[in-house]
């Protein structure tokens, strides 16, 4: 059982983030877009939109931090314990309550607002359910156990299993001693990757930084060949003023 | 030099009625879809009034098009790259919906379903094509419909407020009273498009080989910015698909050498479609033009002369076939816009360098020259009644030339010495050559302006070449290498195109290309390919 949620669904949901990105990238150019509703409802957007946005970026930011850097090299450049853990409570404090500010104001935009509402697909549904649970775990863990309760090192034992997995030695007890809420946010977590791959969730892939440095207007040639040459005006207006002579 | 072709267009304000034919027909033709209900690649709009969007000329609250820095270096209104990017989460310049109007579409049913006898007539109840609630109507795409509404809020117009007070003070409202024009609206496809400049994922392009304007479909990641940039508001979400579609000018049509539907059904004869040829190079420089009034002939000055024999050797040099050579000749856009200088462009202090032209409206003047007890012969008096128009000069000015009063008023000076020219020699057969004098054009001129203003028959309207294509030797070379399927196997290039080209306007048996099998024959099973190789004598 151990081995089959901390080893297995790992590298299962991991296959299917990259497969389903790589499938939906070949077969569903169209639909690879922030399906943008700003035109339909502006007011709550204003504020819920940039909220949740800037806050994922500094949520992301932190699980980098957390998740990749070892604790040592925190420690080799001279940054304390105690510093570390001050700034990832209050940072991911911080940037947790935008983020989560920002989701509340984005479902309710999409459940009062009728026009929204009705461009909401299905799966928009699942991915603010699947958002609002990791985010209401994700926050349990940062302030219930980490700023209010006693804290907890997920650097040496969480951290540790995650970095495993990319070196293809994830150890499985190492997650087993972890609190629950942790445990359920590291499962949530790549179940969401899973998901990722075939919500609106894509267009961060497109984030369009090459803007910054491309030329204003695009010039593009027509692709293919050139397509058939049909008459000349004036003789489709002489064909039809006399139909016997079309050849 | 560097030579590009670009397919522009040309309106007749004069001979527009408004009756919207070539909204109706662009509408089912391209935007009669979920998602687009608001959506009018043409819209027909009245002036004065506040357009479609609601006060979309209003550059101060939209921020579209371009402005000039302190530097004096061409830039985006709404902002620089980082500006734009730190925008993508929320873009505080696009308009809501509500901006355009709220489309609605009515239970039919409760006609068809209404059972006999009834003692009340049923009746259709709005409701709103975005929630399926009951809705009021309270605007639409043309709400201002011949001045509907204008004593309301047409003191909104963007371009009255533009004008001198004492100037805007005479655009009277009052119905009775009143003068106005429509103004038919699509894509500008301009020479230096803000929408394009403003695409994050560059999904947005101006076409090589024609100018046309377009959106990538499959690229387009609903940023929504060209929305925003573009100064005409003439790019749209589609809140279906959440990605921008806007006017094709018809591409498929124009690469088939026919007009777009807009033009073709326009009952009034007033579009004219051609090319020009222009300078890529002199592009941003007729854009950065400090002085708003030097726009104009700025614009002007990055067309080039199709009869100039240096300039069709470039066109040659840079791939063009003969007959786009010629096209550019005989185009009636060019005649217009650079060689009678009548056509003027849209807005022309957005800098985006447009590519829809129109005549300004001069209807009422001959009239009013008549009225005010003057010689409608007379030069010097329908000068002096071009100026005391109801609605004056400065507003027209605003529309066209970017307030210059003296280039509009120009333009109208033209057209009025032409009928007046044409009068006198129609019924008495005299030449008037102080009027010729008064415009600096010879009677030839004038009387070719008149056969193409007046009598504008189909093919000197439309003068549009079929598609060539840039990489026609890659193609062959194509062919030559894979002798089995090449063009027209199954899902080859060449089929696609057949197949669209088929679904457009060909009509079964009809020769596709008169005088030659050229690039295209029947083959054994009847149906159109390309000719792979004629020496080869593939096909």
């Amino acid at each position: 059982m151990t081995n089959l949620v901390w080893t297995v669904l790992p590298y299962l949901c991991l296959v299917v983030f990259v497969a389903g990105h790589f499938w939906r990238w070949r077969h569903d150019q169209f639909g690879w877009t922030t399906h943008t509703s700003q035109v339909l409802e502006n007011r709550l957007l204003r504020l819920g939109s940039p909220l949740f946005h800037l806050g994922v970026l500094g949520v992301a930011g932190g699980h980098v931090m957390g998740l990749l850097v070892p604790a040592s090299v925190t420690e080799k450049i001279g940054i304390s314990e105690h510093a570390y853990h001050l700034t990832a409570v209050l940072g991911g404090t911080v940037t947790g309550l935008m983020l989560m500010a920002g989701l509340v104001l984005l479902i309710i935009r999409r459940m009062i607002n009728g026009r929204v509402r009705r461009v909401t697909s299905r799966m928009d549904k699942v991915l603010y359910a699947a958002l609002a649970a990791m985010v209401a775990l994700g926050m349990i863990a940062t302030v219930g156990v980490n700023l209010i309760g006693g804290g907890y090192d997920y650097r040496e034992t969480i951290a540790v299993w995650f970095r495993g997995i990319f070196w293809f030695q994830p150890d499985p007890t190492l997650m087993s001693g972890a609190p629950l809420v942790y445990q359920l946010h590291a499962i949530g977590g790549f179940l969401f990757l899973a998901l990722w791959p075939f919500t609106r969730l894509v267009h961060v892939w497109s984030a369009p930084l090459a803007y910054l440095w491309r030329p204003y207007v695009v010039y593009r040639g027509r692709r293919g060949p050139a397509p058939t040459a049909t008459a000349a005006p004036e003789q489709v207006r002489d064909a039809a003023r006399e139909p016997s002579a079309r050849r | 030099m560097r030579i590009r072709a670009q397919v522009a267009m040309v309106m007749n304000l004069d001979k527009c009625i408004g009756c919207h034919t070539c909204s109706v027909t662009c509408k089912q033709t391209w935007t009669n879809r979920d998602g687009t209900e608001y959506v009018w690649f043409n819209n027909v709009e009245t002036k004065p009034g506040i357009g479609y969007p609601k006060h979309y000329e209003d550059q101060d609250r939209w921020h579209g098009g371009w402005q000039l820095d302190e530097k004096g270096r061409l830039k985006l209104r709404s902002g620089g790259r980082v500006k734009r990017l730190s925008r993508l989460f929320v873009n505080p310049d696009l308009p809501s919906i509500d901006d355009y109007y709220e489309p609605a579409t009515f239970d039919k049913d409760i006609l068809a379903n209404a059972p006999a006898g009834l003692k009340d007539t049923p009746v259709q109840q709005p409701r709103s094509a975005l929630t399926g609630e009951p809705m009021a109507v309270t605007w639409g795409a043309n709400w201002e419909d011949s001045l509907g509404g204008t004593h309301e809020h047409g003191t909104g117009d963007p371009n009255l407020a533009r004008m001198s007070a004492e100037a805007a003070a005479r655009v009277k409202f009052e119905f009775e009273k009143t003068f106005l024009f429509h103004l038919p609206r699509i894509c500008e496809h301009c020479l230096n498009p803000a929408c394009v400049s403003a695409c994050p994922s560059g999904a947005m392009y101006k076409r090589e080989e024609d100018g046309i304007v377009l959106v990538d479909q499959d690229r387009c990641r609903g940023w929504r910015m060209c929305v925003s940039a573009c100064p005409y508001k003439k790019v749209y979400v589609n809140h279906s698909t959440g990605k921008a579609e806007k006017c094709t000018l018809c591409f498929p049509r124009i690469e088939a050498g026919q007009p777009t539907v807009c033009s073709e059904t326009c009952v009034g004869r007033l579009r004219y479609l051609g090319i020009v040829f222009y300078d890529e190079d002199a592009v941003l420089a007729a854009a950065s033009v400090t002085d708003e009034h030097d726009l104009l002939d700025a614009q002007r000055a990055v067309f080039l002369d199709p009869s100039d024999p240096a300039v069709r050797e470039a066109a040659r040099a840079a791939g063009m076939p003969q007959e786009w050579l010629d096209a550019a000749e005989r185009s009636p856009v060019w005649r217009l816009i650079s060689e009678y200088k009548v056509a003027l462009p849209l807005h022309p202090e957005y800098r985006t360098l447009p590519m829809v032209w129109y005549v300004p409206p001069l209807s009422p003047v001959l009239d009013a020259v008549g009225e005010a007890g003057r010689d409608d012969t007379d030069a010097d008096d329908i000068f002096h009644t071009i100026r005391e128009l109801r609605i004056p000069v400065e507003y027209l000015a605003e529309l066209f030339t970017a307030g210059d009063v003296e280039a509009t008023a120009g333009v109208l000076m033209k057209l009025a010495a032409m009928r007046s020219y044409m009068r006198a020699r129609t019924l008495d057969g005299t030449v008037a050559d102080e009027l010729l004098d008064g415009i600096g054009m010879t009677a030839d001129q004038v009387e070719a302006m008149y056969r193409l203003l007046a009598i504008a028959k189909y093919d000197e309207r439309y003068v549009i070449p079929a598609a060539y294509s840039k990489d026609a030797a890659a193609l062959e070379a194509q062919a030559t290498a894979n002798q089995d399927c090449a063009l027209d196997c199954e899902g080859g290039p060449g089929m696609t195109t057949q197949a669209s080209a088929e679904s457009f306007h060909l009509v079964e048996g009809e020769q596709v290309r008169p005088g030659g099998p050229g690039l295209v024959s029947r083959r054994s099973d009847g149906r159109r390919g390309f000719t792979i190789n004629p020496l080869r004598g593939g096909a």
